[in-house]
This record gives structure tokens, C-alpha cells and sequence, in this order.
């Protein structure tokens, strides 16, 4: 298994992915599109000098698929990196130590990265998954998917201080207003109606803790 | 008939009151899932994982296979009704059976999808019975090397035979692999991408997992891309079927789970190949092909039983093998190493009780779920009425829930965040989630069994090759791995004959 996650590192890599791959890795991955890239594969698309810096920006627009590229390359290097710097000398045992597998792993991840890259310069592109409520046609709605996650953050934060009652309302309402729902009355009251069925079920019914808070305490 | 003795103890232990309550309750939710957008069963089950922390596992499971059997009644519904496929098995229905419900035949439309998913379970179920004991005991002699190999053949297929791009799928095995090896190792103690947390140092749970891709990487991404007008259902009565539609459905039902079942047993087959599968095969047979398209009963009748047997497919290789074909078994995988059984060739034998009573279960699921969705239609399908912004809040609060249950740490949540949020980065880049799930759930799991076997051989490779099932379950991966090359081959042959064919001819002539 090793043997074939090394040697067809060719196309993209002089050095061995294993051993020096860190500093140099990421710089391979991400070069092609800034420099060399765009006069190579979009050769015929690329008007002129004047035009070239706005035509690279278009390129790695289209081309963002690139940076998972680099996000697995750099997975790769932290798998390594972790297997190379372990202490096994203690207790291995049998033939194949804690580190095999992550060198497997990591070996594999650099190699997925490279062809990922190669497949993605000769137009290939990941299709983002559709649903029912999906509508792709138009572009993504990165305020409420930033909303949504401070919505959750802040319920990881609070949860501890303020039990499970308030954090969990508070984590529906406010998710409910993220997408986009401005019902002021109706939506706190099933958002805490919500919260302290659960939280009942949960902590009585099915006999899984769950934090009461201060709101507990008092009734 | 030993199964068949073995089967009424089943039915002993399925047909007591709590059991049967957890059936019920399984469906029920099942086919609320199947109807509501956006939540699938898979997602249901992850969800549901933490809740059954204070259940027996038999209750567990049957609640489990309640859920998975009801899902696909439920996701028909929505096919017929709204023309937006709740699961990826019912897309098939959708062509057919939308326009039928146009047409104002939605209630016959809906019947026949109905009866075929009971047939389809009745059918695939009893195929269970009979075969799953048989492979367990053909299976029961297989030692580490063949577990590595069924492994093996697992990560192989889920990243080749489904989806688009096989590189996007290891891709994606690779990340579930990784978060697997989060952890202490399991033979020597040696803490792996813990970066000194304490916290990591006892792994990443798998609910915490599962959760984040299933439901909070789809929330968010559903939420990136909310369809802001929504497709209003056509109203439907109660479904029934008039004695010329039976006539035309009664074979597609019968034909459905044939096509059905040996698709959800093998890696990853699922249930969109054999639904698919099947709609062709009804188009060709039917003596009303004009009709196909436009809103043919048969085309809703076939499919549909198809999709169920695959389902009870599955279970035969999740069940003797310990093999997750589908995102919903390996969910279930996950949940049977919570409760620390171990599925495989062993678990016919050493937990007869819970196998049988699950498999028992599972007829009575069909009986409850025939008896709940022919005359309820109606009040399922208002079910797609609920206000989106309601429907993802509470996937995300009962998320949270979920991973705050196992381990009550708020730590946990911002791990399921992260993870959810690697979830939205792979569907937005077309990386199947399925791999990244078996890599966590068989990844660790794997590693043990391929350690065990070298130790055996001590080091020596052959140790992975010397019984005649590893050799041949290897021989099945080479197959699958080389398949694409050899279509090629074929099509250059024949393209290579064609040339020398004409270049004969024209020189002929």
C-alpha cells in the first residue's frame, strides 16, 4: 500500500510527498493559478497584457475548487506531520505500529489533492448537490449561513451558563430568524415551548441529562 | 426451518407491547420524514441516536427499521404531490407518479406506491429470512485478513459506484479516515491528531459525526440556497385503487422487489440503480407504453416496490457482514457499536433475541405502515405546509441536543459545528458525504483487523491474502476498480471493429 501512495506523485512533485512535502506542498497546488496557469490552459481565453490581472481574477473564480485542493493537501501534511513526529519506541506491538496507517492516510491525501488539481485545471468541477428546498440558480446566501453559525456558537457558549432551557430557545429562535422568519409573537413562544418539551422528554422521559440552569433552579 | 422457529421467537419478542410501541413510533416518525423535505432518513436516525442512549438496544433497532421502511412510504408523497423527491429512491416515482396526480389520479397514484412499498418490504423481507442466516454461516469461519477485506471492499465501492467523480469520493473517505484516527490508538495507547487536547484524546463520537455531515452540513447548505417559493402540493383524497389499475400494478409489484433486493445488498447498490432499473423494465413490458411519461401506474408501482427491498437488502449484508451499503446503515452500524455489539457472521448467534425481534419488527412495520398511509395521505401531505425557517431551526436545535447528550460538553458543539460546516464545503463541492461517514464508522474498525492480521503473519503481506474469501472479495475490488478501463476497452474494441468493418467495405466496394 505505501509503495502506491508514493511513486505516482510524478505529476505534480519532484521530491517524495512524505519526507520535505510541508513547506514546499501547498506552494505547488496553489501556483499554477496565480503565475503559470492562466497563459497555459486558458491560453485562447486571455485577450491580452492589459487584461491579463482582471482574467486571472475570473479564472480562480471559476476555479475556487482549487482551494479544496489545497485544503486536502494541507490535511495531508498534518497527518504526516503528526505520524512523523509520534514517539513509538514505548509499546509497539506486532509488525505495524500506531504510525502505518496515518503515513497511508496522509500519502493519499497529497496524492488526491495533486490529481483533484489536475482534474479541476482540465475543467472538471464537483457539482453541488441539489434537494427539495435547494435552488441552485442562484448564488449562495452567505449571510444567513454566517448568522446560522453564530447563532450556534453562541449556544455553545451559553448552554453551560445559562442551561439548556434559554440556550436551546434561544438557538431556535434565532435560527428561525436567520432564514428568514419575522413572526415576533409566535416564533419565541414555540421556540420555548420546544426547548422545555425536550429538555422534559429528554431529562425525565428518556433518562439523558441535560443542563436545567438557572431557569430550573428556580421553578 | 430452523429461521422459521427462530423467526416466531422473533415475533414473540416484536409483538410484546413496548416493542410494538417503538414500531409504531418508528414508522410514524419515519413517514413524517419521509414527507418533510430536507430531513432523510439517515439524518433522522443520527438525530435520533442520543435518545436511544436510555433504550434497550432490541427497542433501539426496531424503532430504527420503523424509521428507515417508513421514510420510503413517506418520500413517495411527496414525489406524487409536490414533484420534488424526498429521497434520492424516489426520484422515479416523481416522473410518473406527478403526472398522474395532475391528471386528478394523485389517490390512485399514491395506492400504488403504497402497495408496492408493502409488497416490496413483504417480498425483500422474506428473502431476509431465508438468505441472511445461510451468509452468516457461510461467513461464520472468516478471521481478521477477510474482515480487512470486506473492509476494504466497502471504502472501495462507496467511492466508485456512486457519484459522479471517484477522486471526490476518496476525497472524501480520506476526510472520514482522518477524523477516524482522531484519538487514542486502540493497541499501543499512542494519542493521534490530538494536538494535547484531552478532549480529542477519547476520539471523535461518531453521533457528533454523522450529525454534523447529515444535519447541520445540510441545514446550513440548504439554508445558503433556500428556494424562497415553494411548490404548493395538489390536494389528494384517500387513496384507492379501481380493479383496472390493479390489473396493471399487481405484476410491477411482484417484479419491483426481484430488481430490488440484490441492489441494497451489495456495496453501496442502494435504491436509486434498482428503481431506476425497474422503471425501465416497466416501460418495456407495459402494454401502455404511450402513456409513460405523461403518468403510467406501473412505472409508480414497480419503482416503489423496488426502493423496499432494497432497503431489507441492506439489512442482509449490514446484518452478517457488518457491511453498510447505504448512509442509513451505516448510521445504524454506528448505533450497534454504541451499544457495543459487533454486527457480523456472530450475531445471529450470540444475539438471536435482538435479530430476529428486529427482523419480525420489520412485518410488523409493514402491516402499521400500510395501515397508516393508505387512509392518512391526506394529513401527511400537509405536513409540507410547515414554514421552512420552523423546519431547518429544529433540525439544527435537535442537533445541538443530540451532541450535547453524549457527553454533556459545549465543546462537543463546536466540534459538530466544524464539522457541519465541512459538510456544507462538501456538498457545495460535489464531495459525497457517504465515504467520509463508513471512514469514520469502519475506518478504526479496518485499521484494528489489519493490524491483527499482520501480527498473525507477522508482518508478512500474504497474511491479507491467504483464505479463499479474502482472495476472492479482492478479486471483486480489482473488478470494480478496473471496471471503467475495461468499458473502455470494450468500447475502443467495438468502435476499433467498426472502423475495420467500414475500412473492409469501402475497400470492397
Amino acid at each position: 500500500m505505501t509503495p502506491e501512495s508514493t511513486e505516482p506523485a510524478g505529476p505534480a512533485g519532484p521530491a517524495g510527498p512524505a519526507g520535505p512535502a510541508g513547506p514546499a506542498g501547498p506552494a505547488e497546488t496553489a501556483g499554477p493559478p496565480e503565475t503559470a496557469g492562466p497563459p497555459e490552459t486558458a491560453g485562447p481565453a486571455t485577450a491580452g497584457p492589459a487584461t491579463a490581472g482582471g482574467g486571472a481574477r475570473t479564472w480562480l473564480r471559476e476555479r475556487t475548487e482549487l482551494g479544496v485542493c489545497v485544503l486536502l493537501f494541507a490535511l495531508g501534511v498534518l497527518v504526516l506531520a503528526d505520524a512523523l513526529t509520534m514517539t513509538v519506541d514505548i509499546a509497539q506491538r506486532g509488525p505495524v505500529g500506531p504510525r502505518t496507517v496515518p503515513f497511508v492516510i496522509g500519502g493519499l491525501f497529497l496524492l488526491v489533492a495533486v490529481l483533484l488539481a489536475v482534474d479541476v485545471l482540465r475543467g472538471g468541477r464537483g457539482e453541488a448537490e441539489g434537494g427539495e428546498d435547494v435552488d441552485l440558480d442562484e448564488g449562495a446566501d452567505w449571510r444567513t449561513v454566517l448568522l446560522l453559525t453564530g447563532v450556534f456558537m453562541a449556544t455553545a457558549v451559553l448552554i453551560g451558563p445559562l442551561g439548556f432551557p434559554i440556550a436551546g430557545a434561544l438557538l431556535f429562535w434565532g435560527s428561525a430568524y436567520a432564514l428568514g422568519s419575522r413572526h415576533y409573537g409566535r416564533d419565541p413562544l414555540i421556540a420555548a415551548g420546544l426547548s422545555l418539551f425536550t429538555y422534559f422528554v429528554f431529562d425525565n422521559l428518556l433518562g439523558v441529562p441535560l443542563p436545567g440552569g438557572p431557569l430550573m433552579g428556580v421553578l | 426451518m430452523d429461521s422459521l422457529n427462530s423467526l416466531i421467537d422473533g415475533f414473540g419478542t416484536a409483538l410484546t407491547p413496548m416493542n410494538l410501541l417503538w414500531a409504531a413510533i418508528g414508522v410514524l416518525l419515519g413517514t413524517a420524514i419521509g414527507v418533510l423535505p430536507g430531513i432523510g432518513p439517515a439524518m433522522a436516525v443520527a438525530l435520533l441516536l442520543p435518545v436511544t442512549y436510555g433504550l434497550d438496544p432490541t427497542g433501539a433497532f426496531i424503532m430504527f427499521a420503523g424509521i428507515y421502511y417508513g421514510a420510503m412510504f413517506g418520500g413517495s408523497t411527496t414525489s406524487i404531490l409536490l414533484n420534488t423527491p424526498g429521497e434520492s429512491a424516489a426520484v422515479v416515482a416523481a416522473i410518473e407518479g406527478n403526472p398522474m396526480a395532475k391528471a386528478g389520479r394523485g389517490a390512485q397514484a399514491l395506492a400504488a406506491a403504497a402497495i408496492g412499498h408493502f409488497a416490496g418490504g413483504m417480498i425483500g423481507t422474506i428473502l431476509l429470512v431465508v438468505l441472511a442466516p445461510t451468509v452468516a454461516s457461510l461467513a461464520i469461519g472468516i478471521g481478521a485478513p477477510d474482515y480487512f477485506a470486506i473492509m476494504v471492499l466497502a471504502f472501495i465501492a462507496v467511492t466508485s459506484v456512486l457519484g459522479a467523480s471517484r477522486i471526490r469520493g476518496i476525497a472524501s473517505l480520506l476526510i472520514g479516515l482522518t477524523i477516524g484516527l482522531v484519538g487514542l490508538d486502540r493497541m499501543t495507547g499512542q494519542q493521534r491528531l490530538t494536538f494535547g487536547s484531552l478532549h480529542l484524546a477519547d476520539g471523535v463520537d461518531v453521533v457528533i459525526v454523522a450529525v454534523g455531515l447529515f444535519a447541520i452540513g445540510e441545514a446550513l447548505w440548504v439554508a445558503a440556497h433556500l428556494r424562497r417559493s415553494t411548490g404548493r402540493p395538489i390536494p389528494v383524497g384517500r387513496p384507492w385503487l379501481g380493479r383496472a389499475d390493479l390489473r396493471r400494478t399487481w405484476k410491477p409489484w411482484l417484479r419491483g422487489p426481484v430488481i430490488g433486493f440484490p441492489f441494497g445488498a451489495i456495496p453501496a447498490g442502494g435504491a436509486e440503480i434498482p428503481t431506476f432499473l425497474s422503471y425501465v423494465t416497466e416501460k418495456r413490458l407495459s402494454k401502455h407504453r404511450d402513456q409513460f411519461g405523461k403518468g403510467a401506474i406501473e412505472g409508480v408501482a414497480g419503482p416503489e416496490a423496488a426502493a423496499s427491498a432494497s432497503a431489507a437488502g441492506t439489512l442482509v449484508s449490514m446484518l452478517t457482514l457488518g457491511l453498510p451499503t447505504t448512509a442509513v446503515a451505516a448510521v445504524m452500524l454506528a448505533a450497534f457499536q454504541q451499544y457495543g455489539i459487533q454486527p457480523g457472521p456472530l450475531l445471529f448467534e450470540r444475539e438471536p433475541e435482538l435479530v430476529w425481534g428486529l427482523i419480525a419488527s420489520l412485518f410488523v412495520g409493514m402491516v402499521l405502515l400500510l395501515a397508516l398511509n393508505l387512509p392518512l395521505a391526506p394529513v401527511w401531505a400537509k405536513l409540507l405546509q410547515i414554514p421552512r425557517p420552523y423546519l431547518y431551526a429544529g433540525i439544527l436545535f435537535f442537533a445541538a441536543v443530540g451532541a450535547y447528550a453524549v457527553g454533556g460538553e459545549s465543546l462537543d458543539l463546536v466540534i459538530l459545528l466544524v464539522i457541519g460546516l465541512i459538510g456544507f464545503g462538501m456538498r457545495r463541492y460535489g464531495l459525497p458525504v457517504l465515504p467520509a461517514v463508513i471512514g469514520v464508522i469502519l475506518g478504526p474498525a479496518a485499521e484494528q483487523q489489519l493490524r491483527r492480521a499482520l501480527q498473525i503473519s507477522d508482518g508478512s503481506v500474504t497474511g491479507l491474502v491467504n483464505t479463499p474469501f479474502s482472495v476472492t472479495v479482492y478479486a471483486i475490488v480489482v473488478l470494480i476498480v478496473a471496471w471503467p478501463l475495461i468499458g473502455r476497452l470494450i468500447v475502443r474494441l467495438r468502435a476499433g471493429r467498426k472502423t475495420a468493418e467500414e475500412s473492409r467495405t469501402v475497400s470492397g466496394g
